[in-house]
């Protein structure tokens, strides 16, 4: 846990570090008609570094030496985000509908290890529900790919 | 005056559209509530673009009623699989599980999903007499007032929230700073865009909820490995009848929980600690607390009546002020903005239909939504039996298609995902997400607010304390901000041992 701890309020400092470096830039004083723009980051920056560098503090007088993640843990956690992932990277090839059936379908065949016939009625009917409901129904359109190019959409 | 108002709203609230918008949104809320991962908070986030082409009204009266139905919904799971859907039902497994297991699950639900009717319509009747006159002070109000306001949310998460004062001063500088990417709409001036296009619409906390709230929580629940073993609803008139005259016993219960309930629910922080609170002064003042824990029923009245009382009057700040009290809230009222309407205290003078519109939704949602769930439990506990392999990936592949819509912008879709990471990590380290998205949406009034009122004061903070009513609200939202400090301090005095018992919330 300490580990983790001092991980995370380290690049929380990191990034209180950018904020306050680019208010300096843009101006923390008064301008001509009040506050300028870097004057209320500039401060949250400072609070967050101070923060951390109090909760880093803490971490290192007391912290249970409880692992922040298992290996057990981890292993399911990572299989839900790396095809997560490449389904977000294949939206804009494909399209949001078949790159979230393919997402689903895969999933539930991997790690439901679930029958074909239910990972293609899961897998096919969730999207094309979404698609009644957003693209028909309510006109919100969605990135769409040469498959609803195909059928005319 | 009030009266004839109200009249007015439920003109509007009992046309058949809008009670067919109600009954939809609580079965979708009811199943929100139910599912583990998606809570009130997202499931309103991810369907917040399809009210955009609806009339306001029937949007809210949506949004709202899916609300209600996942206050509903977590008690659900809660009694029957010993899995609180929402933080704030965690209190209800103490008793509520128990009971299931002696085959008094029916009971048990009874009593729930009435302890959560009366305390929402405590403080619904609350607000039909309150709000109008807080909007009416509101309207007074003046840049430092408003600020003040902000201080006091905060400092209340820092005081009163339960969690770690250090990490959530943290959150909330974090919602601040990601508030803050973007345009300063006031000089017009890029701030921390650094030279990327992306940046410069800043984050969306719409977005932002979805992937902290929505596939953060799928990411704890697949990592603490599910599997779902629930127990038969045992559900029927006769049970339900008979559990009905026994519960007026606990009226004491009833009142203290919707007191304790509306208390804490107007300030943010609020549903979560007030289920416990009230089960807490419950078991104190039983005849009885070595029962708790093992099947009392008033165990689950007292948490249910709190928790659901305080999520409906975390609608108050948000109706009156602009300032929502809950992560759902700021949700709502991030669609009020998206509506083309402006929250604040001249809704009520500007938008009276709009207004009164979604206080009478709020009773008769409510009551369709009791009688529902009391209807239909079988049906909503079946949705638990799905096996998590199939419901997590639909989860997140319906998070992600939430997020795009918002902006229809491919960006979100990313944001959503690296959320969810952030999402996970801070909530195994106890830094509490609610308040880094209340100040994501509070971020941009915020900052006016205060450079408005220093412009007032020639940049004197003076201003905050020198103004009556700023002055007054600034001091107990100092006073919030101490209490971390001064407790542990006080406690060591007088001799009494920290709890230990830390709350979380989201």
């Amino acid at each position: 846990m300490r580990v983790a701890d001092l991980a995370t309020a380290s690049v929380l400092i990191l990034l209180g570090g950018v904020v306050v470096f680019d208010s300096i830039r843009i101006g923390i004083g008064w301008g001509t008609d009040g506050p300028k723009s870097g004057f209320f980051p500039f401060w949250l920056g400072v609070i967050m570094i101070a923060t951390c560098v109090a909760i880093i503090a803490r971490a290192w007088r007391r912290s249970t030496d409880t692992p922040f993640v298992t290996r057990a843990q981890l292993v399911p956690v990572l299989k839900v985000l790396w095809p997560a992932t490449l389904m977000v990277i294949l939206v804009k090839p494909l399209g949001l509908y078949v790159a979230s059936a393919l997402y689903m379908g895969f999933y539930m065949r991997w790690v439901g290890r679930h029958g074909w016939v239910v990972v293609a009625l899961c897998a096919i009917g969730v999207p094309v529900l979404t698609f009644l409901v957003f693209e028909t129904w309510f006109l919100v359109p969605m990135p769409k790919g040469p498959l609803e190019a195909w059928l005319g959409y | 005056m009030g009266v004839e108002n109200l009249l007015l709203g439920f003109h509007i609230a009992i046309t058949p559209f809008n009670l067919f918008v109600a009954v939809v949104g609580i079965t979708l809320g009811t199943v929100i509530g139910v599912l583990p991962g998606l809570g009130g908070a997202n499931g309103v986030a991810i369907l917040l673009p399809l009210t955009f082409t609806m009339p306001p009204t029937s949007a809210i009266i949506l949004l709202t009623s899916l609300y209600w139905g996942a206050l509903f919904g977590g008690a659900i799971t809660s009694v029957l699989f010993n899995i609180p859907g929402e933080p704030w039902s965690v209190a209800t497994t103490f008793d509520g599980y128990p009971l299931a297991r002696q085959g008094k699950g029916g009971q048990a639900l009874t009593a729930a999903f009435t302890s959560s009717f009366v305390g929402a319509l405590f403080s619904i009747v609350l607000i039909t007499f309150f709000a109008p006159l807080l909007a009416e002070i509101a309207l007074r109000f003046g840049p430092p007032e408003f600020f003040a306001i902000q201080l006091l949310t905060f400092s209340s998460f820092i005081g009163l929230g339960g969690g770690d004062p250090l990490k959530s001063l943290v959150s909330i500088v974090l919602g601040f700073v990601l508030a803050a990417v973007g345009l300063d709409i006031v000089t017009g001036q890029l701030r921390m865009t650094f030279g990327f296009i992306d940046l410069m619409k800043g984050f969306d906390f719409i977005v932002a909820v979805i992937g902290l709230f929505g596939v953060g929580e799928i990411l704890l629940s697949v990592e603490e490995g599910l599997s779902f073993r629930g127990i038969a609803t045992g559900m029927n008139l006769r049970v339900v009848l008979d559990t009905w005259k026994v519960l007026p016993r606990y009226y004491r219960t009833f009142v203290r929980g919707a007191f304790i309930g509306f208390w804490m629910g107007f300030k943010p922080g609020g549903a979560t600690p007030a289920s416990f609170m009230s089960y807490a002064f419950a078991k104190r003042f039983s005849k009885h607390p070595e029962r708790f824990g093992t099947g009392e029923l008033e165990g689950v009245v007292a948490p249910e009546t709190a928790a659901h009382a305080a999520g409906v009057a975390a609608m108050l700040p948000m109706l009156t002020l602009g300032i929502p009290g809950s992560p759902t809230a700021a949700v709502m009222l991030g669609g009020l903005i998206i509506w083309g309407l402006q929250p604040g205290p001249l809704l009520f003078t500007e938008k009276p239909d709009f207004v009164w519109g979604l206080i009478a939704s709020m009773y008769t949602g409510n009551i369709i939504g009791v009688l529902m769930v009391l209807a239909f439990v079988p049906f909503f506990a079946a949705i638990l039996r799905i096996p998590f392999a199939i419901l997590t990936p639909l989860i997140v592949a319906i998070c992600a298609i939430g997020s795009y819509a918002v902006h229809n912008s491919m960006i979100d879709i990313w944001y959503m995902l690296i959320f969810g990471v952030v999402g996970y990590v801070f909530k195994k380290l106890d830094y509490p997400l609610a308040p880094l998205v209340l100040a994501l949406v509070l971020g941009d009034l915020a900052e006016n607010a205060l450079r408005q009122s220093l412009i007032m004061s020639q940049g004197s903070l003076a201003i905050f304390v020198t103004r009556p009513i700023a002055g007054a609200i600034t001091a107990v939202a100092i006073f919030f901000f101490v209490l971390p400090v001064v407790t542990p301090w006080w406690r060591r005095r007088r001799g009494t041992p920290l709890p230990t018992a830390s709350l979380r919330e989201t």
